[in-house]
């Protein structure tokens, strides 16, 4: 059989989503961002919610998310997406709303508004992508880079002494009884990308119920030109390092908080 | 059915928020104007008319609630008083330049910083001078009764909406609190989904496939584009100072001196043009009711028929007296009357300074 | 049992060259081309062509999707 006789319309087997338009995305090689990107529009357009859809973007390197995704969206400020969110949410509680934001947008200068958001339940879901650092603005230290790590204001590693800890708001949201859903997943092997996406399919599905309830999904991904690697050696830094502190898998489901070591 | 009430001016305002069908009211508690999220919380709205009322984490926080919903093309308001306000900048600065609809209200308190929660006007340069970063400016509307409290709340979103930019109706702590009857114009139903869809279509309602997205944004990374948009701004701007001026003339057909005053101070202002004219002063008041646009060409106009100097009494250490300065452009006389930290000047005060100044520039002749 | 042939075309100007997709893969067929594309990147290509199965990791874990992924049944 040759090359021409497989490569055929018909036996065409993955292809992009329409719903990802044709602008070269923006993002380093390697960067998770992608691949999240890539997973969200396909769920919005498998489940045919994407006429019904709302996202908004955050400041950070997905500020021009709304470039490549061909839904509806709105540009917050930094932070704010929740606080948009939640205007959006309230004047049309049928519509589908998602924000998508970086480790420094949700759990730095916005922790405000991720907290109260997630403690009224709004019925939406926050897309939360932590690679431990801030990546737009040149690789600077971010609420979850990890203790020892380097970046380019902690550049002798992080001192717990003087910087406090790496945060892990997902497992403090997760205590917050009007929060349906946590999750820590990745996007660094095929099958971490199978689960990330059934992840947000869920999230969707509940948000279509109509209930109160916030979904809050982490996605750990590789930052390789911040952590100055390769993107594969970045992936691997992280199974072996991220891993460890940011621990991959469900910590609440409906409502209820599921066996988890850090919490626990 | 229109009706009329004796009301507290912050009430006033939200009970005629419900009946101008606004969607939503995301607010954050502070003195002096707690009693209008009160007031909506009480009313419950959200049963009748289906106006959504939150109270938000802050203040930040609803600035960013109300930029979301005007995205989506609902009429989104928030209110707050001076401290408050300094908050909201960056989200106006967002609103206007996403080009949105959206009303603030400030009613305004002592300060700067904690301040006191007796009032003051000292926020004329944040709200017309900026504020919020960028070349914007907030069409201001300035209430000087628990009428205009109601009526402006109407008229500030027309104007929002007919300019896609945030209207802010610029208040203080003794309109807020005082109690005066209003008559409640009638109740305009909400716009449905399928109303808001065509009268924004910009707005964020959800992308049919095979159609333009919407997006908004304020990012313009490259600057001719930036540029562009903000020469866009600036025509707007300009039309709306040429076509929504409002202000009101009090004996001002043969005044000599003109006070200039808006919200309270015009109120105590009024008397002192009585206690003048009873001894023989052609004195007469300009109440701007927009202070963005500024009424210049009144200002002008005035200065044509004859007023020889202008005074301007305002809860500050002056702020809109260099509006007035600007707009007399030399061609006659112009001082600052002002209290500052809450503390509000008798009709007998005003008339003291007035008499002080137009014997200081009759001298000058 | 049928066997399946996969084949996969790479939009050669939007890869990266990242290689995420040559780890990825499980039988050997990618690897990063010697040319460089018009953004000065290495793309990536089928260098083992009959290895492919059509499994889609490749285009799984691509972040800029820019993999195509066909896959045909093979009666012995």
């Amino acid at each position: 059989m040759e090359l021409k006789d497989i490569i055929k319309e018909e036996n065409c087997v993955f292809k992009k989503t329409q719903l990802l338009n044709d602008k070269p995305l923006s993002y380093c090689p390697g960067c998770g961002h992608g691949v999240v990107h890539r997973i969200l529009m396909e769920v919005l357009e498998e489940l045919g919610i994407d006429e019904q859809t709302i996202g908004i973007a955050p400041v950070g390197c997905a500020v021009m998310a709304y470039e490549f995704m061909e839904i509806d969206m709105q540009e917050a400020a930094h932070g704010r997406a929740p606080a948009l969110a939640t205007g959006i949410k309230r004047v049309y509680p049928n519509k589908y709303v998602f924000t998508y934001q970086g480790d420094g947008d949700l759990a730095a200068i916005g922790t405000a508004e991720t907290m109260h958001c997630c403690n009224r339940g709004e019925n939406i879901l926050i897309i939360f992508i932590n690679n431990g650092i801030y990546g737009m603005t040149g690789g600077q230290m971010a609420p979850t880079t990890l203790e020892g790590a380097k970046t380019s204001t902690c550049p002798y590693g992080r001192d717990t002494s003087t910087m406090g800890f790496p945060l892990r708001i997902t497992e403090l949201i997760a205590q917050l009884p009007a929060v349906r859903y946590v999750t820590r997943q990745s996007v660094h092997t095929p099958a971490a990308v199978r689960k990330a996406k059934a992840a947000i399919k869920k999230a969707f599905e509940y948000q279509a119920e109509g209930k109160q309830g916030t979904c809050f999904i982490e996605f750990c991904t590789n930052c390789n030109s911040g952590w100055k690697l390769s993107p594969v050696q970045a992936n691997k830094w992280m199974e072996e390092n991220t891993f460890k502190y940011y621990v991959p898998g469900d910590i609440k489901d409906n409502f209820k908080l599921l066996k988890n070591p850090v919490i626990e | 059915m229109s009706e009329l009430r004796l009301m507290k001016g912050n009430e006033a305002l939200a009970e005629a928020a419900i009946r101008a069908g606004v969607d939503a009211y995301y607010g954050y508690p502070i003195t002096p104007q707690s009693e209008v999220m009160e007031y909506l919380m009480k009313a419950n709205p959200i049963a009748s008319t289906g106006m959504v009322v939150l109270q938000a984490e802050s203040e930040v926080a609803s600035i960013n609630m109300v930029y979301g919903a005007a995205g989506a093309g609902k009429m989104a308001m928030t209110s707050s008083s001076s401290p408050g306000v300094s908050l909201m900048q960056e989200g106006i600065s967002y609103i206007a330049g996403a080009e949105l609809p959206c009303v603030v209200v400030n009613v305004v308190r002592g300060g700067p910083g904690l301040g006191t929660i007796q009032p003051s006007q000292a926020d004329y340069f944040q709200t017309v001078k900026g504020g919020g970063h960028g070349d914007y400016k907030l069409i201001t509307l300035a209430p000087a009764s628990v009428q205009e409290m109601a009526d402006f709340m109407k008229l500030a979103f027309d104007l929002a909406f007919k300019y896609r930019n945030p209207a802010m109706i610029l208040s203080d702590g003794a309109i807020g609190q005082m109690m005066e009857k209003v008559e409640l114009f009638d109740p305009i139903p909400r716009r449905t989904d399928e109303e808001v869809a065509q009268q924004c279509p910009w707005a964020t309602t959800g992308r049919k496939r095979g159609t333009q997205k919407r997006v908004i944004t304020s990012l313009r990374l490259v600057a001719s584009v930036q540029e562009e948009f903000n020469i866009k701004l600036q025509k707007k701007y300009q039309e709306i100072q040429e076509k929504e001026v409002r202000a009101e003339l009090i004996n001002c057909e043969d005044a000599e001196y003109v006070i200039v005053a808006y919200g309270s101070s015009a109120r105590t202002s009024m008397k002192t043009v009585e206690m003048a004219r009873k001894d023989g002063l052609k004195v007469g008041l300009l109440r701007p009711q927009t202070l963005w646009p500024f009424p210049s060409k009144q200002i002008e106009n005035l200065i044509e028929k004859g007023a020889k100097g202008f005074l301007s009494v305002e809860m500050s250490a002056g702020q809109m007296i260099e509006d007035i300065r600007l707009a007399v452009n030399g061609k006659a006389e112009a001082a600052h009357y002002g209290r500052m930290g809450g503390v509000i000047a008798s009709p007998a005060d005003i008339y003291q300074a007035l008499k002080m100044y137009v014997k200081q520039w009759n001298s000058k002749i | 049992m049928a066997k399946v042939k996969g084949a996969v075309v790479v939009d050669e100007n939007k890869c990266k060259g990242c290689g995420l997709c040559v780890e990825a893969c499980n039988f050997d067929v990618l690897q990063l081309s010697q040319k460089v594309n018009l953004k000065g990147y290495n793309p990536a290509f089928m260098f083992n062509p009959d290895n492919c199965t059509g499994c889609t990791n490749c285009a799984t874990v691509c972040p800029d999707a820019v993999i195509t992924v066909y896959r045909v049944k093979v009666n012995n």
